[in-house]
């Protein structure tokens, strides 16, 4: 059944053989597989991940998200109601989600197989047989218009929003998965129905899948759960986004606060700069209130409860943001102070004892990544999902280790120029 | 994009963490290895649960104190003291806790609740003594020093304004909370009143840190890829040295019992109406009949919990009178608390059909028994979030600090999977009728008022 073009790998914890195999695999219908053997507990956790997040909304903004959640509201002979009953009272978790490249479904289930075979049934109707009943998307419609209220009663998802625009203009990373109220009232069951056809296939879905089922079990169960969905192609590339000019953006907002965002284009998946530019964001303001940031704005100066910097790698160049957030008055000071830091950064690049401590809390943590099913999916699934290589994490602390300040230096000044800074404000209680 | 506030308990991080995403269903957890417990001599606990799936340890010591125990004048000194903790003590500098875990590959942060205050670190296993050393040293050594507390208490306002002021539904819970309650500090949020931040003093926090910090206050829960035995010896050689303290005992504030609805109205520019419901319920502690709390978390099961729920399935997709709601029940609670029913209204039905299509559902589990399959569902979902709970070091130590420092014992949580399966039908009815009844009801509703807001501006810049 499966083409057994599979490789090994294996994971290294410091010194200790270990613990976790990777397998990945290719099926027939051109589904990339990535799984781990977890015995211990008697439980699987399985995700299925389509290339149909945002970007590929098109002129219907919010239909990604829509049909991904319509999933959940009915598939195969199962309407809303009967799915909801017959997944919970065997103690079965599903759940979706949809971001700017991926839409997802997951599902946790126990092992034993009274509980699995009828998990993966209804998985495998859900993927490729939802319902898309009319009530059901006006509910979720419905949903999701609350979901926008509650989104735009809230400064911090507001001025998210904002920079995601001024950072991506035209590309489709630029709009909210969620859609608009516009756009919602546009989408059809017929859109959806295509939508479903051109993207939900084998050949632009990938799976993760770990713990206590065996290889050849894994490989059968994988295979079922894709089995309705037509062969397909993968989705067409997406277009490399173009960094704009500097731009200052304000929002007024009736809030003591005011957040405070400053953006750039950041990372793809494939970067070659991707570990100078993760290690060293880990320094500015990844790694909470050790970071520059975290030490500066708040250990010092008591300004933000909340000031973290960080890149959202994705398929095409994803986001960095700097973000904090303080009140009124103290607004202005505190953007200056961010700013001046950041400048400084990327004009001086980290001290020697920065980097040594990144890296080791980055290396001393690389176990922590692994502790349970849950993270190591999580890892698996991104590494299935943008392709990469099934040695990625064996590697990864060979790849922090050898990151140099100077590469740092070079990759922050030549990509992270002040010139593409965009900053969104919004607060100050009008 | 997250629907449903972080509730059914109240809980502060020192620091944004995404780990309350795997909070939600506070059941579980059976099997898997032993767990072994242990007494020092000073009165402090231990509890070590061996889980060998990785080469890591989670670290966590409760103190039974939080916001509960905290009087007028000083709400959120619990919580304030928490972010104190990292602040220096006479052997490290201020900061150089989280530098020294950091520098050891280790996750540490800390969070407040309504009953206890926790401290955290997530390691390789070969650095679990560090971990304890640095508790052990705080746990006596601190230095409360004047310039780091009110740059820390500013951070704190910080937090209160972005969680709380600014927040509509972060309003609407507290505010809730505040009516419900008269007298039970349950009624005070966790991060203390605006007021109380801005005069409070490096000496309520001493006195606090005095009153609280001592061994025979502290539970240490560790679980991971130890030895029992030699967590124990670990545990001995650092906390074994602090002396006990004598503690003024905690005074009770019972709440009188309520003799009507109580109903309020939160009026704040917003966009989205708000609705919660919460009837009070009593702590298992508290009750000669434990068998009621066990019938009572089946009843939250079969109102609220989950897209199968009675709330979900008539209230939500039948009658389409929400897009969500759902309910909550704590039956480890430290004091007694609230059965809570949260439902946001879609765009075009009103406040008022959606609480009597709720209304009508608490009726429903009155007037009628609940069928044999919702019950068993319930049995069922009970054993699977057991197994899943064992997914994670971190969540295991979490439910066993729970109940240790609420006046229950971690073997509660083995026990709990039997009680629920003598749950009958004839007993859920019976606790519908005796506890969620209108006189003990407080309803609390946010109806926005419209500000209009103009769209981004360009600045030159």
């Amino acid at each position: 059944m499966m083409r057994m073009l599979w490789s090994l790998m294996f994971v290294l914890f410091a010194g200790q053989a270990l613990a976790i195999e990777v397998q990945s695999w290719q099926t027939q219908g051109g589904t990339r597989v990535m799984y781990v053997h977890v015995p211990q507990l008697p439980m699987v956790n399985l995700q299925v991940m389509f290339d149909a997040g945002s970007a590929r909304d098109g002129e219907l903004p919010g239909q990604a998200n829509l049909l991904n959640e319509l999933l959940l509201e009915g598939a195969g002979k199962w309407n809303a109601d009967e799915l909801a009953r017959e997944l919970e009272s065997r103690g079965i978790e599903v759940s979706t989600h949809t971001g700017r490249d991926m839409a997802s479904i997951t599902l946790r289930s126990l092992s034993d197989k009274n509980i699995l075979t009828p998990a993966l049934d209804m998985l495998a109707a859900m993927v490729s047989a939802p319902g898309l009943d009319p009530a059901a998307i006006e509910r979720v419609k419905a949903r999701t218009l609350a979901e926008l209220r509650l989104a735009s009663q809230s400064a911090e998802e507001v001025a998210d929003r904002e920079m995601m625009q001024a950072l991506y203009g035209d590309h489709p990373y630029a709009h909210d998965p969620l859609g608009t109220e516009t756009s919602l009232g546009q989408i059809d069951a017929a859109a959806l129905r295509a939508f479903h056809q051109h993207y939900y296939t084998q050949a632009n879905a990938v799976v993760a899948l770990v713990g206590d089922v065996d290889r050849t079990q894994a490989e059968i169960l994988v295979a079922h759960v894709l089995d309705g969905l037509p062969v397909g192609q993968k989705a067409a590339p997406l277009a490399q986004p173009k960094p704009g000019k500097a731009r200052v953006l304000h929002k007024d907002f009736p809030a003591s606060q005011t957040h405070l965002y400053l953006g750039m284009l950041g990372i793809s998946r494939e970067d070659p700069d991707y570990f100078p530019l993760v290690v060293g964001n880990h320094i500015l303001g990844g790694s909470g209130l050790t970071s520059i940031m975290g030490e500066e704005v708040r250990n010092k100066r008591g300004l933000s409860y909340g000031i973290s910097s960080y890149f959202s790698p994705l398929r095409v160049a994803g986001p960095w943001m700097l973000t904090a957030q303080t009140k009124n008055s103290q607004a202005r000071k505190t953007l200056e102070l961010m700013t001046s830091l950041l400048r400084d950064f990327i004009d001086e690049g980290p001290t020697r004892k920065q980097l040594q401590a990144a890296k080791k809390h980055l290396a001393g943590g690389f176990p922590l990544k692994l502790s349970s099913n849950k993270k190591i999916l999580s890892q698996i699934s991104t590494m299935a999902f943008y392709d990469l290589p099934p040695d990625w994490l064996d590697t990864w602390p060979a790849h922090v280790e050898q990151v140099t300040r100077a590469q740092i230096h070079r990759s922050f000044r030549r990509r992270m120029p002040m010139k593409h800074l965009i900053q969104v404000t919004v607060g100050g209680g009008k | 994009m997250e629907l449903y506030h972080i509730w059914g308990f109240e809980l502060l991080m020192r620091t944004f963490c995404s780990l309350l995403l795997c909070l939600f269903s506070l059941t579980a957890l059976a099997g898997g290895d032993k767990v072994e417990e242990f007494m020092l001599d000073n009165g402090m606990k231990v509890i070590v649960k061996p889980d060998h799936r990785a080469p890591v340890v989670v670290s966590q010591v409760w103190y039974k104190v939080g916001s509960s125990y905290e009087l007028p004048g000083t709400t959120g000194v619990s919580h304030v003291l928490e972010h104190m903790m990292f602040k220096g003590t006479r052997h490290v500098a201020p900061d150089e806790f989280s530098r020294i875990i950091a520098a050891l590959g280790g996750s540490e942060n800390a969070f407040t609740g309504i009953d206890y205050t926790a401290y955290f670190e997530t390691l390789s296993k070969q650095h679990l003594e560090r971990a304890l050393e640095l508790e052990a040293d705080r746990m006596q050594n601190l230095l409360l020093d004047e310039k780091e507390f009110q740059r820390e208490v500013a951070v704190v306002r910080e937090e209160r304004r972005l969680r709380t002021d600014d927040d509509p539904n972060g309003l609407l819970w507290e505010q809730f909370n505040a009516v419900a309650w008269r007298v039970s500090p349950y009624r005070n949020p966790v991060i203390g009143w605006m007021h109380d931040l801005e005069v409070m003093t490096v000496a309520d926090l001493q006195k606090w840190y005095d009153q609280w910090y001592s061994p025979d206050n502290a539970v240490l829960v560790v679980v991971g890829d130890v030895v029992p035995v030699k967590v124990q010896a670990l545990a001995k050689k650092h906390f074994g040295p602090i002396p006990a303290r004598k503690h003024e005992p905690w005074r009770q504030r019972p709440e009188p019992e309520q003799k009507g609805p109580v109903r309020m109205r939160l009026e704040v520019p917003a966009e989205q109406p708000m609705l919660l419901l919460g009837y009070k319920t009593p702590a298992m502690a508290d009750l000669k009949d434990p068998s009621e709390a066990y019938a009572l978390m089946v009843l939250n099961s079969i109102l609220g919990d989950g897209d199968s729920s009675r709330l979900t399935s008539a209230v939500v997709r039948q009658q389409e009178l929400a897009v969500s709601a759902s309910s909550s029940y704590d039956a480890f609670s430290r004091l007694s608390g609230l059965l809570e029913i949260q439902a946001i209204p879609g765009k075009d039905s009103s406040l008022d059909d959606l609480e009597s299509g709720i209304l009508a559902q608490v009726r429903r589990l009155q007037n009628e028994p609940v069928s044999k399959q919702e019950l068993q569902s319930v049995i069922n979902r009970t054993l699977a979030s057991k197994v899943f709970a064992r997914d994670s070091m971190f969540y295991q130590a979490m439910l066993i600090g729970m109940r240790e420092t609420n006046r229950y014992d971690w073997r509660s949580l083995d026990a709990e999977l039997k009680h629920i399966r003598e749950v009958t039908a004839q007993q859920v009815q019976a606790v519908a009728r005796k506890y969620l009844v209108e006189k003990h009801l407080t309803v609390a509703r946010l109806e926005p008022v419209k500000d209009t807001k103009p769209a981004a501006q360009e600045k030159k810049s």
